[in-house]
């Protein structure tokens, strides 16, 4: 468990002597999400109508955009030959890889949802169920996109082919995670599309990360 | 106690080695020799667990590796750095201790990086430092890891006169101690007795 602490840490670390790396996922998601509301205008019915699918899917982007820098760097200058190599399991410090990706390309679009809903004339009720939706997809997302880069490490080109391979399988979590905040405008409520959100997230914290190990493995042979 | 019998490995169809046997006990050293390309790095990828073998067996203490044991009683050094060049020679020991499940302190890995001739170079991230200081901060896991068996590949690299003369000393203090070590280098190295396998 030490282990998996000093990963997130360390990782945390990392990001924090590097922000740049950081900071454009989450002003990516800003833009975006920002760009509809200035091209389509002011008409709120409209807007409200197509919040979820539009920060939604731009959530989708921003996290793929991290994806590809998750194992690279560790790869290239052979840390992660060491993590592979450590008596710790390799499993645990992918998973601690995870998580620090999530603190840092899925926590702050969490928190910065509210604040851009706004523009989509969202009321707070419906920004509570839009974040809430958000809190418990975008780790899937995590867990999701770590299995895909790992599979994509030390591929020619492994940026698009990693966004081909993670896309599809994010569709789940798209539809659930929109329809969540559409349901809940329809008066219907967001309970079953949130419950099955979490049932995924359950699923994946169980099986993405070993997933990513064996990927990983294959990739360092 | 490490035995390796058998061991074989090619790459495509090129067939690098085969039927590579040698054994290793407490206070040995192996020093594996060959030309360019003859399979030296394959061989200690293959001996690290990195990659698996076509055929051939290894055994440490016994028990078929790799294992969790052998990880912990093995440190790899290949080519690459190993070190983050955004961190210091500090937050590096201290991270990759920490990621092996060992608490390093503070003292002890500023008492290994000065061993290692790196006083004063402590808190510089290591992107300014040069490529045989870098390679100085990864050979100081040597000092702050406990382990028995140490797979250097080509170490030697890049270190000045000084530096393979504090290597080799190295060496041979883990050698006394009982630990065994499996080295490749094209330089004849600076550490008595050891057996050779060439490739």
């Amino acid at each position: 468990m030490n282990a998996f602490l000093a990963t997130v840490r360390r990782d945390l670390l990392l990001a924090l002597r590097r922000k740049s790396e950081v900071l454009t996922a989450v002003f990516f998601f800003v833009i975006v999400t920002s760009l509809f509301p200035l091209g389509i205008g002011p008409e709120p019915v409209l807007l409200k109508k197509i919040a979820p699918g539009i920060l939604w899917v731009a959530a989708l982007l921003a996290t793929l955009l991290g994806l590809p820098r998750l194992f690279a760097a560790d790869h290239a200058d052979g840390t992660l030959e060491q993590m592979a190599l450590s008596p710790s399991p390799l499993g645990l410090l992918v998973a601690g890889k995870i998580l620090a990706h999530w603190l840092l390309c899925g926590l702050p679009l969490v928190l910065l949802a509210p604040v851009l809903g706004l523009q989509f004339d969202l009321d707070v009720s419906t920004l509570g169920i839009l974040t809430l939706a958000l809190l418990l997809g975008t780790p899937l997302l995590s867990l999701i996109g770590a299995i895909g880069a790992a599979l994509t490490l030390g591929v020619r080109g492994g940026g698009v082919l990693l966004a081909l391979l993670v896309l599809p399988l994010y569709i789940p979590a798209l539809i659930f995670g929109a329809g969540a905040v559409e349901a809940h405008i329809a008066g219907l409520g967001a309970g079953g599309h949130l419950s099955l959100l979490a049932a995924m997230l359950a699923l994946a914290v169980f099986f993405a990360p070993w997933a990513t190990t064996a990927s990983l493995r294959i990739a360092l042979e | 106690m490490l035995i390796v019998s058998g061991l074989a490995c090619s790459r495509g169809e090129r067939r690098l080695f085969a039927d590579v046997d040698f054994s290793l006990a407490a206070g040995e050293w192996l020093h594996v020799q060959g030309e360019n390309g003859s399979g030296k790095t394959s061989l200690m990828r293959l001996l690290v667990g990195l990659s698996p073998a076509d055929a051939g067996k290894i055994l440490w203490r016994n028990e078929p590796a790799p294992s969790t044991e052998f990880r912990r009683d093995l440190i790899y050094l290949g080519h690459h750095a190993a070190v983050k060049e955004d961190l210091t020679p500090l937050e590096n020991l201290r991270l990759a201790a920490a990621l092996d499940g060992i608490a390093l302190d503070e003292r002890a890995a500023l008492a290994a990086l000065i061993r290692l001739g790196l006083r004063g170079r402590e808190e510089l991230p290591v992107r300014v430092l040069s490529a045989g200081q870098k390679r100085r901060v990864l050979l100081a896991r040597l000092l702050t890891r406990p382990a028995i068996l140490w797979v250097l590949d080509e170490a030697f690299n890049a270190l000045d006169v000084a530096a393979v003369k504090l290597l080799g000393e190295l060496i041979a203090e883990h050698l006394a101690g009982g630990g065994m070590a499996v080295l490749t280098s094209h330089q004849p190295l600076p550490v008595p007795g050891g057996k050779a396998l060439v490739l």
